[in-house]
């Protein structure tokens, strides 16, 4: 076998006979997919603007902030994820509640997406269960630091993802750039 | 008239060869992106798209050209302002020139006049092409040493080291082709590959000579200074003689690789896998052993000669890309171990096997 192996030239024709099979199964495989045949794929490409893959519902994608039944923030600022946030990408600046019986609510709440890790430390640290990371929204980018900052207005729009793992609110687009 | 009309054909026959050489060169670039792609279960590139058509990704080397030509033409402070500049073009024209004398087709005979297919009828072709891809490799070496770069300089030496052991083995391995048509001339070795052996068997080259076609291969793909054989790339220790390039120059010298593989693919069509011959097909139409013949017109022959040659070139380039995304690169060392202790003893040694069985034989078959 080895003085197979030193000789070399059967080896290289073993290589080529193994990547010509892949093109001629490949190929073939594309030529019926054009000629009709769905469900014949010659590629394990996802073409991926216009097909996405499934996402796991475990997936940590953009924050969100929960709403109460009236839509006001669940959080309470406690300042728990601010202050587990490995990252330090939480800002929060507490205020009085109306209600006596809740004792703060957020006056700024801003994630810089910037900085975050997507640990999801903060998910576990709440303790209303008020920040989830569950809108399956991916595709965050933004020319400059500024656009990187979501305001607690932008996490309390967002949704979250529908059962197929796809983001169900419109991804929030900063105001630099177009889509 | 006579003379208007005799240089429209010298021109017709030398617009065809460069025509086909620059257009295929042009489409390897899409043929090795779709190719590897395809061999890689993947779908390769098909973005590019002109008003929402996108034919599979060809409009890419159009969209790549417009990219190069659009770039920065820069050049090193220290470079040689003239030689840096020529290197390109240099490299360019010896790899489109090298494929003149590959003939692509039999005799057309129209209006009593005999045309050779071919874009120079030259009795010593063989040696044309190879003088020709051994003068293309100072284009490199001008690369190489005019960009004051050490990484260029080593990436022009090596190239020059790489072309010389390869050309040795090339030379070498086709003296065996040569003595058995007996001929320095392309048209002679590929009208000599017509005949059959024991009435039956195309003696193509690869027949009479398949040491030699194994070796005339190998020699070829390092010839073109592509992977496995593109130590003066070397894309991971040096990136190569073309390192100070940008823009359409450095496209110049991809187009070289390119040009120089339909070269190679040419060169080995014609030496070995009977040229423009189709099988069984004769002057006048197909002769098969049984004795059953089919005439065919003069025109419908030369036709079928000159597709038969055109898909046997892009059969040797299918090959070729296959080789090339398949086989890891050599070593420097590696590849200078294989030239000279592997393809040029093997060469030298087909050709005393060749000129032994010439003698016993009796002659040519």
């Amino acid at each position: 076998m080895r003085a197979l192996q030193r000789f070399y030239l059967v080896e290289v024709l073993s290589g080529i006979a193994l990547t010509a099979a892949h093109f001629f199964r490949n190929m073939g495989r594309h030529t019926l997919r054009a000629l009709g045949k769905k469900d014949a794929r010659g590629a394990v490409t996802i073409q991926y603007p216009e097909e996405r893959r499934p996402y796991s519902p475990r997936l940590r994608s953009l924050h969100r902030l929960v709403r109460r039944e009236d839509g006001s923030p669940r959080c309470v600022a406690c300042m728990m994820c601010e202050t587990v946030c490995p990252a330090r990408c939480i800002y929060i600046i507490a205020a009085e509640h109306p209600n006596p019986e809740i004792e703060k609510v957020p006056a700024r709440f801003d994630i810089d997406i910037g900085k975050c890790v997507f640990c999801g430390y903060c998910v576990e640290a709440c303790p209303e269960d008020a920040i989830r990371m569950d809108t399956g929204i991916l595709e965050f980018s933004s020319y400059s630091r500024g656009g990187m900052i979501y305001t607690k207005d932008a996490l309390l729009a967002l949704e979250p993802a529908g059962p197929d793992g796809r983001p169900r609110s419109p991804v929030p687009i900063p105001a630099d750039r177009t889509p | 008239m006579s003379l208007a009309a005799d240089l429209g054909i010298a021109f017709g026959r030398v617009a065809f060869v460069m025509l086909f050489v620059l257009n295929m060169g042009g489409l390897l670039g899409w043929v090795e992106r779709k190719q590897s792609a395809i061999m890689q279960d993947r779908i390769g590139a098909n973005r590019a798209s002109i008003l929402g058509l996108r034919l599979f990704g060809l409009f890419h080397p159009i969209a790549d050209a417009i990219k190069l030509l659009t770039k920065e033409d820069f050049r090193p402070a220290r470079a040689d302002r003239f030689l840096f500049a020529l290197a390109p073009f240099v490299s360019v024209f010896f790899a489109l020139a090298a494929f003149a004398s590959i003939p692509f087709g039999d005799t057309l005979r129209v209006a009593g006049r005999e045309i050779p297919l071919q874009a120079v009828t030259l009795n010593v072709g063989v040696l044309y092409v190879f003088a020709m891809l051994s003068l293309g490799v100072y284009g490199v070496m001008m690369a190489g040493w005019s960009s004051a770069n050490n990484y260029a300089l080593l990436g022009g030496q090596r190239a020059a080291a790489l072309m010389i052991s390869a050309e040795v083995a090339i030379g070498a391995s086709i003296m065996g082709v040569i003595m058995v048509y007996g001929s320095l001339s392309m048209m002679d070795i590929v009208r000599g590959q017509g005949t059959l052996l024991w009435g039956w068997l195309p003696a193509w080259g690869i027949v009479t000579q398949p040491l030699a076609f194994v070796l005339f291969l190998t020699a070829g793909i390092a010839a073109t200074k592509r992977i496995p054989f593109d130590m003066p790339e070397g894309e991971s220790e040096i990136i190569g003689y073309f390192i100070e390039y940008s823009g359409m120059k450095a496209g110049m010298f991809m187009m070289t690789d390119f040009l120089e593989t339909v070269v190679i693919a040419g060169m080995t069509t014609s030496l070995f896998l009977g040229g423009w011959q189709v099988p069984y097909l004769e002057a006048h139409g197909f002769r098969l052993p049984g004795g059953w013949t089919w005439a065919l017109p003069h025109l419908l022959v030369v036709l079928l000669q000159v597709g038969a040659f055109v898909l046997k070139v892009c059969g040797m380039i299918f090959v070729m890309m296959l080789i090339r995304w398949t086989l890891p690169r050599f070593r420097y060392d590696q590849a200078m171990r294989l030239g000279w202790l592997g393809l040029f003893p093997l060469s030298v040694a087909n050709i005393v096997l060749t000129g032994l069985v010439l003698l016993l034989w009796g002659g040519r078959p």
